[in-house]
């Protein structure tokens, strides 16, 4: 816990830029960081973010998971080939993702051209594209566990209640509406609260995909906290501190509201 | 089989190589890239296939040392991390599956929240405190790190194991002459293992793949484990694409054998975990 406790320190708390502790200054830096001109931008990319990856996530993952506890030939491959950007790790997935998204020499403009679907396309370097982008990459990242808490969701399910829903004579889109989906409800609750933790913490694909771009423009939470600290001219970890509490502050904020939804829901049916 | 059935299999068959496809397409780009030559990257128009393979890509990383120094240290400290948090979550697990004392949930529950605090939230305090403690650019920062991350998530799913092993188990060691640490060793861990290697596996991945942390604390060259490494073949002065693909699929390939060891147990480990 020290560093946590550490983190709520160094808030309240000035450091000359070599990181020298220089004395506690109270509520200042949490003054400073509303006065930050990039906060709003960077509140409102967070929100963007995790709102997009988590809602895309959970739906295809739904999907996804149907399609793999569904038996036929070669599931075990295709669970296999599910695994492989979740065993990637998350920086190399980014850097290579930089490279696909490259104007000149990018698999993913090749194909777009070829196929004549489109122009070339500067994704990261084009203020409306690049958020699309590294969205799509933090769905592709955390499709595969989320994937798999669905698939360890569907698992418990008894068959008997499928062949029950069968003798009444539900259709398959009903079977899954009334018998499936409600079953699957805690397996839903872990997943999208996880994947709200970790997309909200989520650093390297920001940090990567947005490298070339300079300011604070499309930086969520994590990433500005890090150029606050180490990179920016302000080097100021007492700011970056706030920022880091503040964060905190939003996620768990996040999840209490995501659980108090699903409860109402849950007290309404 | 009737016809229909025939029908649905093939569908569900063609849409599940669709899904792996798309899934692994972007690491086949990587792994053909690898095998270029530099020139070959900067082709207008691009081609997926290398014209000139050159597999010497893969030496070329192996003797560099920069690779050599980064790839020993993550693995000195994804092993000794993983033993680390194995060892101190075996018996935090095993005692609050089987005892009830004051504060139990609330422990259960700050095991919980310290996944909320995720790496990159802290790395500031943690900076911070390996720098008052000397241990910035060792190993040991990045050990003990990790052990402490991961350790929430084993104790988690090594509880669940626990508490599903009847206890009459136990019991009857004891009355065989066992001691308590004997039944825990002789009867309860072997019975523990798959659960255990998960935890192990899950541990030694996350801690593999780890990079905030890694980029904060290790700023010497020599210190830098793969993840961080890896990012100097391409930077705004050098880009080695091919060197850094190339480099990438060797630090991938041992997480996806792991993962492939224990994707029988992953499916029953998460529900393990999920259910309270």
């Amino acid at each position: 816990m020290y560093p946590a406790v550490e983190l709520l320190r160094a808030s309240v708390s000035r450091y000359s830029i070599t990181g020298l502790y220089q004395g506690a200054v109270g509520g200042l830096n949490y003054r400073r960081l509303v006065e930050q001109d990039a906060l709003p931008t960077v509140v409102a990319n967070t929100l963007m973010w995790v709102i997009a990856v988590v809602g895309v996530t959970v739906v295809i993952s739904l999907v996804l998971a149907q399609l793999l506890d569904a038996s036929f030939p070669g599931r075990r491959v295709v669970r296999w080939a599910v695994i492989v950007p979740w065993a990637a790790s998350l920086i190399i997935t980014a850097k290579l993702f930089v490279w696909v998204y490259d104007y000149y020499f990018g698999a993913l403009n090749h194909v777009l051209t070829a196929l004549r679907l489109a122009e070339p396309v500067d994704w990261l370097g084009n203020d409306a594209t690049v958020m699309g982008s590294m969205i799509a990459v933090g769905v592709f990242v955390s499709l595969p566990f989320t994937t798999y808490v669905l698939l360890a969701g569907l698992a418990t399910i008894p068959g008997d209640v499928y062949e029950a829903a069968r003798l009444d004579g539900a259709s398959a889109w009903q079977t899954y509406r009334s018998v499936t989906l409600p079953l699957l409800g805690p397996a839903l609750l872990v997943a999208t609260v996880l994947n709200l933790i970790y997309v909200f913490n989520s650093f390297p694909i920001v940090w990567t995909l947005n490298d070339r771009n300079p300011g604070f423009g499309h930086d969520t939470m994590v990433t500005y906290m890090y150029k606050v600290a180490f990179k920016s001219a302000l080097r100021d970890v007492g700011l970056a501190a706030a920022v880091g509490v503040l964060n905190l502050v939003l996620v768990l904020l996040a999840v209490v509201v995501y659980l108090r939804t699903v409860r109402w829901q849950d007290a309404q049916a | 089989m009737t016809p229909r059935r025939r029908l649905r299999r093939a569908a569900l068959t063609g849409a599940g190589l669709a899904v792996a496809a798309l899934f692994v397409a972007p690491y086949v780009v990587m792994l053909l890239d690898a095998l270029k030559p530099a020139a070959e990257l900067r082709a207008s128009p691009p081609r997926f296939l290398p014209r000139a393979w050159q597999p010497g890509n893969f030496l070329d990383v192996v003797r560099d040392p920069v690779f050599r120094s980064a790839l020993r240290v993550s693995v000195t400290v994804a092993l000794v991390s993983t033993l680390l948090a194995v060892a101190a979550a075996i018996p935090a697990a095993y005692h609050t599956a089987r005892h009830r004392f004051r504060g139990r949930s609330a422990f259960l529950f700050l095991v919980l929240v310290t996944q909320m605090f995720s790496p990159t939230t802290l790395v500031v305090g943690l900076y911070r405190e390996f720098f008052e403690l000397g241990l910035v650019n060792t190993s040991a920062a990045l050990i003990l790190t990790n052990a402490a991350f991961n350790l929430a998530f084993a104790v988690w799913i090594l509880r669940a194991f626990f508490a599903s092993i009847p206890r009459e188990l136990e019991e009857a060691a004891e009355v065989d002459g066992c001691s308590r640490l004997g039944a825990l060793v002789r009867v309860v861990l072997p019975l523990a293992r798959p659960a255990i290697v998960t935890a192990a596996i899950f541990a030694f991945i996350a801690a593999w793949n780890e990079y905030i942390v890694a980029l904060t604390l290790m700023t010497d060259a020599d210190t830098k484990p793969i993840t961080v490494a890896l990012t100097s073949y391409v930077t705004a002065y050098v880009q080695h694409w091919n060197l850094l693909f190339a480099a990438s699929i060797l630090a991938i390939v041992p997480v996806i054998v792991l993962f492939a060891l224990i994707e029988p147990y992953l499916v029953s480990g998460l529900t393990a975990g999920s259910v309270k």
